[in-house]
């Protein structure tokens, strides 16, 4: 195991040392101290590593993340694991606002609260937040699964395309093109999988199911008011 | 477009009756009564590719003056006169340098063919230059074709992918374009087939609009951040590059600065595009002219002018056009709808499929159909097979090296043994609009409109 302390350490340097370790050769697991709120940590890793962060991160931490494990055990910025391509991110606190945006594979996982744009234009990436989501999450959401265990802000899904959203609690509005959607056995069984990659203690059939209503596929003047 | 009334007839009643009774309005000429019409039996505004229509002040409007007695030209078949530029001195580890100070902008697979996208790459390699992804990621075909490859990364993030973030050779983050500054790209439905689709991460047939902000930073404090992310992933050796449409050149440029920027790529409203409403490429934007020189201004004003390398595009058409740029003060220009051009776009062949899109050659601007009569902007098969990735690179290279040489052409006629060594003092200008968005005077005069 490597241990990197930020106080004394560049995150550029950090960066590039990950960056260094590639599927057959390297060290695997690191450990990341005193990240104290800085930006793009662990981004662009591109290895099965596993890296543990010990307190609060800035904006983009795990940016563009492709294989490698990453947990953060505070906080995290904006951007937490934006365009994740595969991997997981996982952060023990809160996340501020665009988590995973664009995520195009992989999983996020925020144990605690999102704040707004959650999902925002996610194409792929699997994200299950165990508290609630701000306004604007999953805007034009195209592919992946969004799960919030709580509750969910403002126009949820506003011109959604093909992604999945699954709220247990309550939803302060829909957004323009969402609306709910029959839970059925396929997605019990995708929600009890990432409950379980999550480790959330929550039933599945308690969630219910939002997406596309996909009206504003095609442009038509009579929807204008909705775009 | 519009149709001046017919002036007033005097002296004659009988005429002047006439006048009266059959003169058409100033506000609402016919083609504004068409366009009303067309928008109540169609409800939705023109969509359409290309770039602005109107009619605007260009580079045209200004002239060189070349040497004479006070200053002694270069000769041409003798005397140097270089046209290299290094672009990414400010923070990349690997900048990178073009031959000739000509670059092909971005265009996207998807409202590109394959065909025109490989031309573009081969041609770029030959020519020593560069070509640009667009929205819609990066395809096997473009890396292979081009020897320095800048990839976008736009706010629609389609295809967005480490990989090709690490095997390109500059990064463009783009903010905005000069066709549609504050607007995302559209591509219609008819152009979304099966691989345009999956690259995207979109149902097919959709009428797909991107996003027009980035998804995850607002505003130039967030973007310099963004910069950040973007080097550490690539370990800091690409140049990054922030694209604007323009707009509020000064500021947008300063804040491009301030955000860590290698170059900044200035679209002006010419700017051309595959598909955006016609209300946004005629009426949002300023045109390059004036956009250049405040640009340029504002560089020098941070002392940062050739520190971090202004990219000019939008209507660049000629050596001239380009040498006009450089001289105010531009590192490189970019050519798009230019380069598409060259490639037969708007070619008076095949008649008949212009005929069926409603349009004539000359006249084109139906990008966004996907049913390009000339095989550029199209994946219908049977279209794209007029064009063959052999005869555009041939076109292009042709193209852009007659460019080159009428640029050194100019260059050496004012006494200039690099192209960068031009400048605004050896030109004035045709018109009191374009002397005051050049800030070059009146020819004839010492007069800059706007500087006392
Ligand atoms: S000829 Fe092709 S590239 Fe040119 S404007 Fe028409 S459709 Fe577009």
């Amino acid at each position: 195991m490597n241990e990197v302390d930020l106080a004394t350490t560049k995150v550029h340097e950090l960066n590039a040392a990950l960056h260094g370790v590639t599927a057959t050769a390297g060290e695997r697991s690191w450990n990341v101290l005193n990240p104290r709120g800085h930006h793009s940590i662990a981004a662009g890793l591109n290895a099965p590593l596993s890296v543990l962060v010990k307190g609060h991160v800035g904006y983009y931490c795990g940016g563009m993340n492709k294989e490698a494990d990453v947990t953060i055990t505070g906080n995290a910025g904006p951007g937490v694991g934006e365009n994740i391509m595969s991997g997981l991110i996982r952060v023990k606190g809160n996340a501020s606002q665009y988590a995973g945006a664009s995520g195009h594979g992989g999983t996020l996982v925020i144990e605690g609260d999102a704040a707004s744009r959650c999902g925002i234009s996610m194409k792929g990436v699997d994200i299950v937040v165990g508290g609630n989501v701000g306004h604007m999450s999953a805007f034009m959401a195209q592919a992946g699964n969004l799960i919030v265990c709580g509750d969910a802000g403002h126009h949820l899904g506003d011109s959604i395309y093909e992604a999945h959203l699954f709220v247990r609690g309550s939803i302060d509005s829909l957004g323009a093109d969402c609306i709910e959607k029959e839970l059925r056995s396929e997605h019990i069984d995708v929600l009890e999988r990432l409950l379980q990659i999550a480790g959330i203690k929550a039933q599945a059939k308690d969630f219910r199911r939002y997406g596309s209503a996909r009206k504003l596929y095609n442009f038509h003047i009579d929807h204008a008011h909705s775009y | 477009m519009t149709q001046q009334p017919k002036e007033t007839p005097d002296g004659n009643p009988e005429a002047y009756r006439e006048w009266l009774a059959t003169r058409p309005s100033h506000t609402f000429p016919k083609s504004v009564l068409a366009e009303i019409y067309r928008a109540a039996d169609d409800g939705l505004y023109e969509i359409r590719g290309f770039g602005a229509k109107r009619r605007i002040t260009t580079f045209d409007d200004l002239l060189f003056l070349g040497a004479s007695m006070s200053r002694y030209p270069l000769e041409g078949y003798r005397e140097r006169c270089d046209t290299n530029v290094v672009i990414g001195t400010r923070f990349a580890k690997k900048p990178i340098e073009l031959k000739i100070p000509i670059t092909f902008a971005g265009m996207s697979f998807g409202a590109l063919g394959t065909h025109a996208k490989e031309a573009l790459g081969r041609a770029a390699t030959e020519l020593g230059t560069t070509t640009t992804t667009g929205d819609g990621g990066m395809t096997d075909e473009e890396r292979r074709s081009s020897k320095t490859l800048v990839y976008q990364v736009l706010p629609s993030r389609y295809g967005l992918n480490p990989d090709d973030l690490r095997r390109c050779d500059a990064i463009e983050v783009v903010v905005g374009q000069g066709a549609k500054p504050g607007g995302g790209g559209m591509l219609l439905g008819q152009k979304i087939n099966a691989r345009v689709a999956k690259m995207r991460t979109l149902p097919e047939g959709i009428d797909q609009r991107s996003a027009c902000r980035h998804p995850d930073w607002t505003g130039p404090d967030d973007l310099e951040i963004k910069i950040n992310e973007l080097r550490e992933i690539t370990d800091w050796e690409k140049p990054i590059y922030i694209k604007i449409g323009a707009t509020r050149v000064k500021y947008d440029v300063q804040l491009a600065v301030k955000s860590g920027a290698d170059a900044i790529v200035l679209d002006g409203m010419q700017g051309g595009t595959a598909a955006t409403q016609d209300v946004f490429i005629e009426h949002v934007g300023i045109p390059t002219l004036p956009a250049v020189r405040i640009a340029v201004e504002a560089l020098q004003e941070m002392d940062m002018h050739r520190k971090v390398q202004l990219i000019v595009s939008g209507g660049i058409r000629s050596g001239a056009d380009v040498a006009k740029a450089l001289a105010l003060g531009a590192d490189v220009c970019s050519i798009g709808t230019a380069a598409l051009i060259a490639l037969g776009c708007n070619k008076p062949m095949y008649l008949e499929d212009y005929h069926k899109l409603g349009t004539e050659p000359g006249s084109c601007h139906h990008c966004h159909t996907g049913r390009c009569p000339v095989g550029v902007t199209t994946q219908i098969p049977e279209y794209e097979q007029r064009l063959s990735a052999d005869q555009g690179a041939r076109w292009l290279r042709n193209y852009v090296t007659t460019m080159l040489l009428e640029l050194q052409t100019i260059a050496r006629a004012c006494g200039k043994n690099h192209v960068h060594n031009l400048e605004p003092e050896d030109m004035v200008a045709l018109t009191v609009e374009a002397a005051a968005m050049a800030g070059v005077p009146l020819a004839g005069t010492s007069w800059i409109p706007g500087r006392g």
